[in-house]
């Protein structure tokens, strides 16, 4: 019984094939013990038996794939092509979390059961899958989704056909659609702080803007120029490269030219690896911190690429780093490398990613349905306080209210965590002023 | 009609059977959902066909026609964004009545070249126009030096290279990587309803036929055979008089006015375009379509696409994590066993099989190996 349990639905992928169904379920008990203590779960779920949960017809009226014990939800992320490296770890975050919920009752009783479909790093095959994914699978809601190109392909089919995503990945704000939940931070709540920091803690008065051309860093730079300017301080550079560029030393010998207080970087994907490795290279040594460099591009998993020796020194901003220190993410980052391996990293995104499925299971629960519109009306001020980054809660703009961290990078790949929030930061993806 | 295009009865057959299959036999057995999928395979199949004059018949290999597919979708894209548009539509945005793209880019006015897009008709125009234009001027600068054979396709991968670099730096213009998303009406019609997707699918069923007719046309007549010598020895054509880059160049617009069409219809029935199609890996992609269904045949590059392209969307909804290997397994397999693709295994295998009434024969005329490029 346990064995049909654990494997998800037809055209899906088996969780983990190399271990026996039973001991992998009696582990995740252990691991969602943890988590037991999310509350509205326990509120509202009466009992978490299989077999006491309401009526189908009364939680799903607008026929989605759910049965009196199973419900369907889709995961997209690419598994293949060049994004695969860095939404490979949101796939597992995901899968992680939903065997955790499945091992504490499931959500309104039923078992959750996944279809996964591979976006292929290409945003009209995200568009297809996602279109598979609600017409033909009908699932109740969809984890998935990394770079912001292919969430705006597939923008128009979940509005058109009225599906839920949950987004994991930090990204340039300018959007909110009823049938998104942001669960990465928008640019302001990752710039401001950071920039703030660097500005009273280290007296930066100089800065030089740096990023990949595309949509996030531009914007995400537009609003730290504001921000920046707004305090009479100066920018003193402003450049961008084409994703995957490798050659940064005229960039680096201007940086090196203009002097400035803080490097700040937003290069993406693999032009990390040679931003930093030139970095170094042209004696920028980074733990001097003159210039300091602080991103908010690169998460543990970049670290991977980059080497922890080639970036030592830097600062990021961030909601998240896996050295942080609560029970909730000793919990997750023991559980997740018990299923992963322990040579797993996990990033920013990788945590947000295992947020979508607790938000989405508090959210069915507190509207007692899986309809889609009931789910929409029920989100905004869900709350989770078994977060790994610590607690979040869902704004009226379906972004979360959460923290803002500085980590400090340090040569084992992992960052130090030297700063937070005091208060959690607002959501606000049009921010006025800013544009 | 098969008298206009010296048919013989196999190949009015073969007409007849794929039109049974596209208008018939599909949208009867596939739901909406499925069947703009096959409308979309069938937009690359535009290309495919296009590649079967240039390539196997003219013997010219591009590797770059996903820039011609790319321009004529972008045309469309274009006209499809600004309906798009309006300034109700996009009041929250900082300059209201442009592209939501242009407004996070920081662009205020919309720029020069978006302006006749506002009109359809010229919208049309531009999706041939524009494309076939860009060809007459490689094929100009190319075939006229004569260039040909591998440079020729080093040469076209290249610009395909350029151009999609270009999109993508220049998105406030473009949209960059993420493309022109969210295109919603063509002249208030909504294109993504189930049954204007079933109508468009038909549309672009009826534009494939035009193509595969004027196709077919093309390889009856004495162009054809032209094209045919000089892909054989094109030297000795040069000698007997003939203009060989001028005939290039032709064939080398037509088909770029093929791939057009396809991209205009594939904006209009997926509702985005995006420079992953201008890029250097789709334009591959969509001569192994070609390769597949077999180079020589017309009727073979749609099966091709189709085959292909059905295979892979089985494949990775099957097995998300192993499709690549399977699909990569498919074209070393055919490339060894059928060198002509599916029209080689109908030609050798099938026809000599059928009564001669229907147009079988003993000894098919293409069946003999196909000439090294």
């Amino acid at each position: 019984m346990t064995d049909t349990n654990t494997r998800p639905v037809r055209r899906s992928l088996q969780v983990h094939p190399d271990q026996p169904a039973s001991m992998e379920r009696r582990k995740l008990l252990g691991g969602a013990l943890g988590l037991a203590a999310l509350p509205l779960a326990a509120s509202l779920l009466p009992s978490r038996a299989f077999a006491q949960a309401p009526l189908t017809s009364a939680v799903n009226t607008t026929g989605l794939a759910v049965t009196d014990s199973t419900v369907k939800v889709g995961i997209l992320h690419s598994i293949t092509g060049t994004m695969a490296i860095s939404e490979t770890g949101s796939v597992q975050a995901e899968k992680l979390a939903i065997d955790q919920i499945n091992a504490a009752g499931g959500v309104l009783g039923r078992k959750i059961e996944f279809v996964q479909e591979d976006g292929a790093s290409d945003w009209p095959t995200f568009a297809e899958k996602a279109r598979k994914l609600l017409v033909e699978d009908k699932v109740a809601s969809v984890f998935g989704c990394w770079t912001s190109a292919s969430r705006k392909a597939v923008l128009p089919v979940f509005e058109q056909y009225n599906g839920m995503l949950y987004y994991p990945t930090f990204y340039e704000g300018l959007e909110q659609s009823p049938n998104v939940i942001y669960t990465g931070q928008e640019a302001t709540q990752q710039i401001l702080a950071g920039i703030d920091w660097v500005v009273k803690e280290k007296g930066a008065k100089s800065f030089y803007l740096i990023g990949s051309d595309y949509i996030w860093p531009r914007t995400s730079n537009k609003i730290a120029r504001r921000h920046i300017e707004k305090q009479g301080l100066s920018v003193v550079g402003e450049d961008y490269f084409p994703l995957g560029h490798t050659q940064f030393n005229s960039v680096i010998n201007k940086i090196k030219l203009k002097k400035p207080d803080v490097i700040y970087a937003i290069v993406v994907g693999g032009s990390n690896v040679a931003f930093y490795k030139q970095l170094k290279a042209a004696g920028i040594d980074m733990t001097q911190e003159h210039p300091l460099l602080l991103t908010i591009s690169v998460t543990e998993d970049e670290i991977r690429g980059i080497g922890g020796e080639n970036i030592e020194g830097a600062y990021a901003a961030m909601k998240y780093f896996q050295s942080l220190d609560n029970e909730n993410n000793k919990a997750f980052v023991a559980n997740f490398k018990e299923m992963w391996g322990d040579d797993m990293v996990i990033g920013d995104v990788t945590q947000a990613a295992y947020l979508g499925a607790w938000l989405w299971k508090a959210a069915v629960e507190k509207a007692g349905s899986f309809d889609i519109d009931k789910v929409r009306e029920a989100s905004p001020g869900i709350e989770l306080t078994t977060a790994p980054e610590g607690y979040v809660r869902i704004h009226e703009n379906h972004h979360l209210w959460s923290k803002t961290r500085i980590g400090h990078a340090k040569a084992d790949g992992q960052y130090e965590v030297v700063y937070e929030t005091a208060d959690l930061m607002e959501p606000n993806p049009f921010p006025e002023g800013y544009q | 009609m098969a008298r206009i295009l010296n048919m013989d009865r196999t190949q009015l057959l073969g007409f007849v059977l794929l039109a049974a299959l596209v208008f018939l036999v599909l949208p009867l057995a596939l739901d909406a959902f499925r069947l703009n999928m096959v409308g979309k395979y069938l937009t690359y199949a535009f290309v495919a066909v296009g590649l079967v004059l240039c390539w196997g018949y003219g013997g010219i290999l591009s590797l770059g026609q996903g820039v011609f597919f790319g321009l004529g979708g972008y045309c469309m894209a274009m006209f499809l964004k600004l309906e798009a548009s309006t300034p109700e539509a996009t009041a929250i945005q900082s300059t209201p009545g442009i592209p939501d793209f242009m407004d996070w880019n920081q662009v205020t006015a919309l720029p020069w070249f978006w302006e006749p897009f506002h009109n359809l008709a010229f919208t049309l125009f531009a999706v041939i126009a524009v494309p076939v234009a860009f060809a007459f001027i490689i094929g100009v600068a190319m075939f006229k030096r004569r260039v040909g054979g591998v440079y020729f396709a080093i040469i076209t991968q290249a610009v395909a290279a350029i151009l999609s670099i270009l999109i993508i730096g220049q998105q406030g213009y473009t949209g960059g990587v993420n493309g022109i998303t969210d295109l919603r009406t063509l002249l208030g019609w909504d294109i993504r309803t189930d049954s204007a997707r079933t109508i468009l699918y038909f549309v672009n069923g009826g534009l494939l036929f035009v193509c595969l007719f004027i196709a077919a046309w093309i390889k009856s007549t004495k162009f054809g055979r032209i094209l045919v010598a000089m892909r054989g020895r094109e030297d000795r054509v040069r000698f007997s008089g003939y203009d060989v880059s001028a005939f290039k160049i032709f064939v080398f617009c037509v088909a770029a006015g093929m791939a057009a069409v396809g991209g205009a219809m594939f904006t209009l029935q997926v509702g985005f375009m995006s420079p992953t199609f201008v890029g250097i890996v789709p334009s591959i992609e969509m001569v192994i379509f070609c390769a597949v269904g077999g180079r020589l045949s017309i009727l073979g590059a749609v099966y091709g696409t189709l085959l292909v392209n059905w295979g892979k969307t089985t494949f990775s909804e099957t097995f998300p994590e192993l499709w690549l290997f399977a699909m990569g397994a498919v074209f070393i397999g055919v490339v060894l066993a059928f060198p002509n693709g599916l029209a080689g295994l109908w030609t050798d295998h099938v026809a000599p099989r059928l009564p001669r009434r229907l147009g079988g024969r003993p000894r098919p005329e293409a069946a003999q190996p196909a000439p090294a490029e």
